[in-house]
């Protein structure tokens, strides 16, 4: 990766950077448990977002069934622990393949007969569906009623086997986005990255500059759910509690597109954005309606729709570039 | 289990299916003229269900009858999503437009999730626990009327098609937008009428609906991807091919359900779409693609 | 001398209508070979066979000596063979160097390395200015040398331009022109062209093939061809050079 010249651009992008960084690094001081979780869900969406991020608006392949991925990390995870014992982060060993083999059963599928656009979109969700049908009947992971993760009160934090206080899940989820993020960074400058751009912006004329469209392809569909998985294992060991409906369902895959989709698909800082903007809106609406006493099941999904229709019809590339060209950070978030 | 119980099911399974099929119709008339993937098909026909259900209770009316107020409403309905918010998006790339969709099918779930609730209703007719025997053969007459009445408001529509001025012109309009234009055909009205003829589809589909399933918001994604993998099973572009696969999926789905766990029957229905998208990506009766 | 590219009794079908029809011929290397005909001739179709975009349904396709008739896009371009589009295809959203440096990530791993070609290339079809700006927003002519770009980028031994001169005025025309004899002549690039700016075609191609109706009428130097009495009936018509 070569650096270039560092512009006034680069400083701006730099020190806003390091800023959010450093706040990050100090939240858990700075705020109270309920904010903190609330935090940890702004960066599990900010999370999943950009590994999505990474199929759709990298290589262009529209995916709106990505809880498949989280949900096999989830269950798989969570299985080898309440069964073997085994830690999430050996899990991680079992985890990425499965997932990635689903990712390439799904892009074999697709790309081998031609199934592009907003045909593979449903073929993803069909997948989706499938597992999570599947799951609701398989025993092995006790069907609809539900995986639970023996939960005991520890004396002190487990790193080794995620458990423990919102602190310590805090900075798990923390450091897996920045490390998403630059990993993000690093792949849109390396030389699959480009290929997956050119695929991305008119797939025959990246076949006519010699771009090897189906491997690379399937490169982003498995890359993207290889990183998508971790959150799913981050998911189990968090909440818990692991029902199909809830992990595999279509709302789950909704959920994580939002956040890149608003705050700019195809942007580094998009997923991030879309993810603070969303939950914090999601939040605000919950205090609104509970001062009002009113509990309505759907209204947070609502608001999401709404968003998502704003943000469609006035703002198409997303929040992230227009505020990033009136802060003058253009070109590295990008 | 005896032969006939296997008939009985893939009857009612047919008849289901034709009710499908007309839901299906509505979406392959969409994309076929407007070139618009309906995401929200699903989640509308969830209202024209839900509408049924309201004014079954209020007004006692069979929804037999009720089909053609609810076919118009859901007409007014598309004819207005279409002018208003999706016409722009006619140019727009493709991805664009689904995400609209998108985000429309979340709203409409939603917004009959709060209104509702996610409870089920049902509608029960005077006939709902009829059934039509024929020897051994024992149908739901719920099921007959229903898919009875798909076939004939798909018929109307071949029709309207084949052989009204209007109808062509809208086929004009689908095998070619500029020369549509070009011969003066008001293209953005035409899309606008085409939508509302989708949805007027699935108006009457909705309303068939209750009289064999119960109704909740939730519906909606599930009636969607139905809908999509029927098009893409039965062929697209092709109005026959939409109720073919409407029939194939309806008795996949009754089979599943009597020879497995019933709520295992959509992996069935996944299963048809992953197989048609191998072996036969143009569907039962769609054009071979280039 | 063996030709660097040949195709022999070449055939496409489309649903009943033949669109080239047993078409052949040989382009030797280091020369500027062009394609002309009417409308509807056949040629684009040639073109997409030879490319790899679609494959043909009778004959042979011979590039460096093997077989290429069945080979995906992407691999007929590995092999060295670059084309553009009639109707132009940059990356849109992509700035221009980073369509060119696509193409030069073809033969070269190291994203810099590729980089340093695209600029190089970009200075050589007068583009390197517009380098950081988004393809969408250049004209034809700009987006048409860009492809032009990065075709070369993916270093080619033979290039297949695509009416390349439409919609160009003619001091564009001229200088397109110069930059193909300079990248002939300099680095012994076979270009292979279909043209209907015959101004294009007298001023680069040694030798002429003219496709109608999806056969080959005449083939040879392009004064023979102009005063070719066949070629003349069925194309040249009213417009005497």
């Amino acid at each position: 990766m070569m650096l270039r010249s560092l512009g006034p651009a680069s400083w701006r992008s730099g020190g806003l950077i390091a800023g959010l960084l450093a706040a990050a690094l100090a939240a858990p001081w700075l705020v109270n448990d309920y904010l903190l979780t609330v935090l940890i869900i702004i960066l599990y969406f900010a999370y999943a977002g950009q590994a999505w991020n990474i199929m759709t608006g990298f290589a262009g392949q529209l995916s709106l069934g990505h809880a498949v991925y989280v949900g096999l990390g989830a269950y798989v995870a969570a299985a080898l622990f309440t069964r073997f014992g085994i830690a999430p982060w050996i899990a991680l060993l079992a985890v990425i393949p499965v997932a990635m083999a689903c990712g390439a059963i799904i892009g074999f599928l697709a790309f081998r007969f031609g199934v592009t656009g907003v045909y593979f979109a449903i073929l993803t969700i069909a997948f989706a569906e499938f597992a999570r049908v599947g799951f609701d009947h398989w025993d092995l992971v006790n069907a609809s009623s539900g995986l639970f993760l023996p939960v005991k009160q520890y004396a002190h934090n487990d790193l080794w086997l995620l458990r423990g206080d919102p602190t310590m899940f805090y900075y798990v989820i923390l450091a897996a986005t920045v490390l998403a993020f630059a990993l993000c960074f690093a792949l849109r400058r390396s030389r699959v990255g480009y290929f997956w751009l050119a695929i991305r912006e008119d797939e025959q004329a990246a076949r006519a500059a010699g771009v090897a469209t189906f491997r690379y392809k399937m490169y982003a569909v498995m890359a993207s759910a290889a990183v998508t998985s971790f959150a799913g294992v981050f998911y189990a060991f968090f909440y818990n509690n692991l029902f199909p409906e809830q992990v595999f369902g279509i709302s789950r895959s909704i959920e994580i597109i939002l956040g890149p989709v608003i705050g700019g698909i195809g942007t580094l800082f998009g997923p991030i954005l879309g993810a603070f903007v969303l939950t914090g809106l999601a939040e605000a609406l919950n205090a609104g309606l509970a001062a009002f006493g009113l509990d309505l099941p759907g209204a947070k999904q609502l608001l999401y729709g709404f968003c998502l229709l704003i943000v469609v019809v006035a703002l198409p590339e997303g929040v992230w570039p227009p505020l990033a060209r009136r802060l003058g950070v253009t070109g590295v978030g990008k | 289990m005896p032969f006939d119980v296997y008939l009985n099911v893939a009857i009612g399974g047919i008849l289901t299916g034709l009710v499908y099929g007309l839901m299906a119709l509505g979406l392959s008339v969409i994309f076929g003229v407007v070139r618009v993937v309906n995401f929200a098909h699903g989640e509308m026909t969830t209202i024209a269900m839900f509408l049924a259900v309201l004014l079954f209770a209020a007004f006692h009316l069979d929804p037999l009858i009720l089909l053609v107020p609810i076919a118009a409403v859901l007409f007014v309905f598309g004819y207005a999503l279409q002018a208003s918010l999706i016409n722009p998006f006619v140019t727009r790339p493709e991805h664009s437009q689904f995400l609209l969709l998108v985000a429309l099918a979340i709203i409409i779930t939603n917004a009959l999730l709060i209104v509702f609730g996610p409870d089920a209703r049902s509608v029960q007719t005077s006939y709902s626990l009829d059934s039509f025997q024929f020897g051994r053969i024992i149908i739901d007459a719920a099921k007959v009327y229903a898919g009875g009445a798909a076939v004939v408001f798909a018929l109307l529509l071949f029709g309207f098609f084949r052989f009204t001025l209007l109808g062509k012109a809208i086929r004009a309009c689908a095998d070619n937008y500029t020369g549509a234009l070009v011969v003066g055909l008001d293209v953005r009205r035409l899309y606008a009428l085409t939508f509302g003829i989708g949805a007027a589809c699935v108006g009457a589909a909705g309303t068939m609906l209750v009289l064999v399933t119960d109704v909740t918001p939730m519906l909606g994604p599930a009636y969607t991807l139905l809908a999509f993998v029927i098009v893409i099973a039965g062929g697209l572009g092709s109005m026959a091919g939409a109720l073919a696969g409407g029939v194939l999926i309806g008795v996949t789905e009754a089979m599943a359900g009597l020879l497995f766990t019933p709520s295992a029957k959509s992996m069935f229905v996944f299963a048809v779409l992953v197989l048609v998208l191998l072996f036969r990506p143009q569907g039962i009766l769609g054009k071979r693609l280039a | 001398m063996t030709a660097l590219l040949s195709l022999s009794a070449v055939s496409k079908r489309f649903r009943g209508l033949v669109a080239v029809d047993r078409v052949s011929f040989a382009v030797p290397r280091g020369i500027i070979f062009a394609v002309i005909g009417p409308n509807g001739a056949g040629k684009t179709t040639l073109f997409n066979m030879i490319a790899g975009a679609m494959p043909p349904d009778d004959g042979s396709i011979t590039f460096d000596g093997e077989a290429i008739d069945r080979l995906p896009a992407d691999e007929v371009c590995r092999r060295g063979i670059a084309r553009t589009f009639q109707i132009v295809r940059p990356f849109p959203a992509l700035s221009v160097e980073d369509n060119v440096t696509i193409g030069a990530l073809l033969h070269r791993r190291d994203v810099g390395a590729a980089r340093q070609r695209a600029q190089a290339l970009l200075r050589r079809l007068d583009l390197f200015d517009l380098r950081e700006r988004p393809a969408s927003t250049l004209t034809l002519p700009d987006r048409k040398r860009l492809e032009v770009a990065r075709a070369l980028a993916t270093e080619p031994q033979l290039l297949l331009l695509d009416e390349v001169m439409a919609g160009l005025r003619p001091t564009e025309t001229d200088r397109m022109v110069a930059i193909l004899q300079a990248l002939n002549l300099q680095s012994g690039l076979t270009v292979l062209l279909i043209e209907h700016v015959m101004r294009a075609v007298m001023a680069l191609a040694s030798r002429v093939l003219v496709l109608d109706h999806g056969t080959a009428v005449a083939e040879g130097a392009p004064q023979e061809i102009v005063r070719n009495p066949a070629v003349v009936q069925s194309y040249l018509g009213a417009e005497a050079p």
